[in-house]
């Protein structure tokens, strides 16, 4: 039998088109659904932890869970870019951790309501970082771990330079001019100047609000103009170290001693310790002012359920189990790999690691000095802010004028949520 | 199956197995995108691709009044002014130079080549960490030690703006060696009768032949090659976002269109709609200014 050149062309060209229209319209949508003995599974995220051991860590707790298989993923890269966008999916996870959730997130039903999980434990979680994860008396998210930062600065290095460790902003600001010599720089607070990583905490250290509690713009001050100026001061006196390899996240640059005083998290002082033994302290960021108080920013990952999820009860169990229940798996993931505040207040207070040394005054800050980033502080206006700021400490613009852009931005960004608010 | 509908000898069957699957993906993924995000710009889509809340022309009149838009718009302009002309120039004289090497072209061709195939977020990071990193040893740093200067953090230096040096030196070395090749095959296409008669007409060899000769004869190229960097700077986001961005979000300055929208639509904002606007915006210029290019440089219009 002989076929013929075009009789097989023919064929061929057929199952190529076939096979592109079915691998076009598969199903792969990365869940595998039910698995064999008749369990549902769930789809757990995390965004990439740095410290080895952390991954393995998630995937045992989840293995120990015995109402479901949970599948944990471990996501590298922009992590809130890709949960934002796998929310609007079905493809997404049933659980993940959030750097949030966003108050567009909560008033788009992106999120499930998790009030109820907190029944019992609801006065123990740390106040500070439950509150932006509160919206209209309900629970969004289940603090996971609380993370915060302060400045580290070289003893050392300051005794050489007869430098008392900082407490205003007026002595920090001359501090790090004293500090800064050839090859060592007074501070580092990122490689941008500063206006990414501190946020609002320069102002909560005047005794201001980003977000006051009724609601409405904290920051319509002339204090807010007179401290940003002076962060203007530290770029301008050269007193900043600026393009280091790494950024203000790792300590590298204070531990190789580019720096003098880093802003950094609490999860650098292990690397910090083992670095440079007991020749450094730490600060909250000094006050400024009359009215000023020192302050630290916190803030937690939590654990929220998507409003897509096909198994929201399930989930909601998971997320009580691990995140409210099984206390010894909380305090291992926050204490064992990186360096985190447990959420619970009672396991806190009973970590031996946490009771000592600088430790042990990073806790007391966070404690005392702690100001989250408030929930009506939207994406739109912490970009309008941090771009005023930018331009403020780098090139030099008229703090007044610059913030009153600002004010009349959020402004109106609280009006559009608190009308949405209406609306939903 | 009915002749008719595969035409004669089954072409109209061959022309859908072939062109089918593209249309196909160019449909799914260019058309349907493309159309989505114009229907998208007409309301007011926080966190959905499905929003209710119809709002007219209010994401337009917002984006243009938007100053970091605008801005966007301005460094897209900077941007362009300075690598247009220094890809060009550079790339013309790459191949000028490896044109009249009496031997080993290929191997200069492809070392100037070469860069083109590295990842821009590769060079990108590699100009950040290593060679332009602010601290001491860096390489630039580095340099400017052997003479005594004080370290400069490239990056972060507003006044004077130094990040467009190293923004535009990583795009002008990873994408010089691409136009270099296009000059080369336009070199070759220009007659040796011509520089023959040249010659004869007493032209002297160097500046006058290729004022006279060379260039006009590129023109061709030129005109592609132009066009080409053009669109190129208008789809800059991969060097700025990997050079500029940083875990707490991207600085105000050298924001080019892209990475701004980027950052609205699908940050943590995630206001598609606004997005969605400025995106139509910034395609109604590329294709207002790609066709006034073109008009201006008689594109596709017959060579005489």
């Amino acid at each position: 039998m002989s076929i013929s050149r075009r009789r097989l062309l023919g064929t061929g060209g057929g199952l190529a088109l076939a096979g592109a229209t079915a691998t076009a319209c598969g199903s792969n949508t990365g869940r595998s659904g039910d698995d064999r003995n008749g369990k549902p599974t769930l789809s757990q995220w995390y965004h990439q932890y740095g410290e080895p051991g952390t991954e393995q860590a998630v995937k045992r707790y989840a293995d120990d869970f015995d109402d479901a298989r949970v599948e944990v993923q471990w996501r590298p890269g922009n992590y809130d870019q890709q949960t934002a966008a796998a929310l609007l999916t079905k493809s997404g996870p049933d659980v993940f951790e959030v750097n949030g959730p966003t108050l567009d997130q909560i008033q788009g039903g992106q999120v499930v309501d998790l009030t109820d999980l907190l029944k019992e434990a609801k006065d123990d979680i740390n106040p500070a970082v439950l509150a932006p994860k509160t919206y209209q008396g309900k629970v969004w998210a289940i603090p996971q771990v609380v993370d915060m930062q302060l400045l580290y600065y070289r003893t050392s290095m300051l005794k050489d330079a007869g430098v008392e460790p900082p407490r205003t902003l007026d002595a920090l600001v001359d501090a790090a001019k004293a500090l800064t010599t050839g090859d060592v720089k007074g501070l580092f607070l990122g490689n941008d100047g500063g206006p990414g990583v501190l946020g609002g905490t320069p102002l909560n250290a005047a005794g201001l609000e980003l977000i006051t509690e009724d609601g409405k713009v904290g920051f319509d001050d002339p204090a807010a103009a007179r401290t940003l100026g002076k962060l203007r001061q530290l770029y301008a006196e050269k007193s900043l170290l600026l393009g280091a390899p790494s950024d203000w996240s790792d300590p590298a640059a204070f531990t190789q001693g580019l720096t003098a005083m880093q802003w950094s998290g609490l999860w650098a002082l292990p690397q910090v310790e083992k670095a440079l033994g007991d020749d450094f302290g730490v600060l909250p960021f000094p006050k400024e002012g009359a009215q000023g108080r020192p302050a630290v920013p916190v803030g937690a990952y939590g654990a929220a359920v998507s409003a897509r999820s096909e198994h929201k009860e399930l989930a909601k169990a998971y997320v009580k189990w691990l995140w409210v229940e099984k206390t010894e798996y909380q305090e291992d993931f926050a204490l064992t790999y990186g360096f985190h505040i447990p959420a619970r207040m009672s396991l806190a207070q009973k970590a031996p690691k946490l009771r000592q040394g600088a430790a042990g005054e990073a806790v007391r800050f966070a404690t005392e000095h702690g100001h989250a980033e408030p929930l009506l502080w939207t994406p739109a206006s912490k970009v309008a802010y941090q771009d005023a700021l930018s331009r403020i400490i780098k090139g030099g613009a008229n703090p007044e004028s610059e913030l009153r852009s600002v004010v009349r931005k959020t402004a109106a960004e609280l009006r559009r949520v608190q009308n949405a608010q209406k609306k939903s | 199956m009915p002749s008719k509908l595969l035409g004669r000898q089954n072409r109209a069957l061959w022309f859908w197995i072939f062109v089918g699957p593209f249309v196909l993906g160019l449909t799914l993924f260019t058309y349907v995108p493309l159309a989505w995000s114009a229907y998208l710009s007409f309301f007011d889509a926080h966190n959905t691709v499905t929003p209710a809340r119809f709002v007219g022309l209010d994401n337009y009149m917002a984006m243009l009044r938007d100053d970091a838009f605008t801005g966007s718009l301005v460094t897209f302009l900077v941007f362009t002014a300075f690598i247009v002309p220094a890809t060009y120039v550079l790339s013309l004289s790459l191949a000028l130079m490896v044109n009249r090497l009496p031997r080993a072209q290929a191997f200069f061709r492809s070392v100037f080549f070469l860069p083109v195939a590295c990842s821009y977020v590769v060079a990108a990071l590699i100009w950040k960490m290593s060679i332009f990193n602010g601290v001491r040893f860096g390489l630039a740093n580095t340099v400017l030690g052997w003479f005594g200067a004080d370290q400069i953090a490239w990056l972060s230096t507003t006044d004077p703006p130094w990040y467009w040096l190293v923004i535009v030196t990583v795009r002008l070395w990873l994408q010089a060696g691409f136009y270099m090749v296009l000059f080369l095959a336009g070199l070759q296409r220009v007659s040796p009768r011509l520089y023959e008669a040249a010659a004869v007409d007493g032209a002297r060899p160097g500046w006058q032949v290729f004022r006279h000769i060379t260039f006009p004869q590129l023109r061709a190229t030129s005109v592609a090659v132009v066009l080409l960097l053009v669109i190129n700077a208008f789809q800059a986001f991969d060097e700025f976002y990997n050079l500029l961005a940083d875990s707490r979000g991207y600085p105000p300055y050298a924001r080019p269109p892209l990475v701004y929208l980027y950052y609205t639509a699908l940050g943590q904002g995630q206001n598609l709609g606004l997005g969605s606007a400025g995106a139509v915006i910034l395609a109604l210029i590329i294709a207002v200014v790609t066709v006034v290019q073109a008009r201006w440089f008689g594109l596709g219009r017959k060579e005489d």
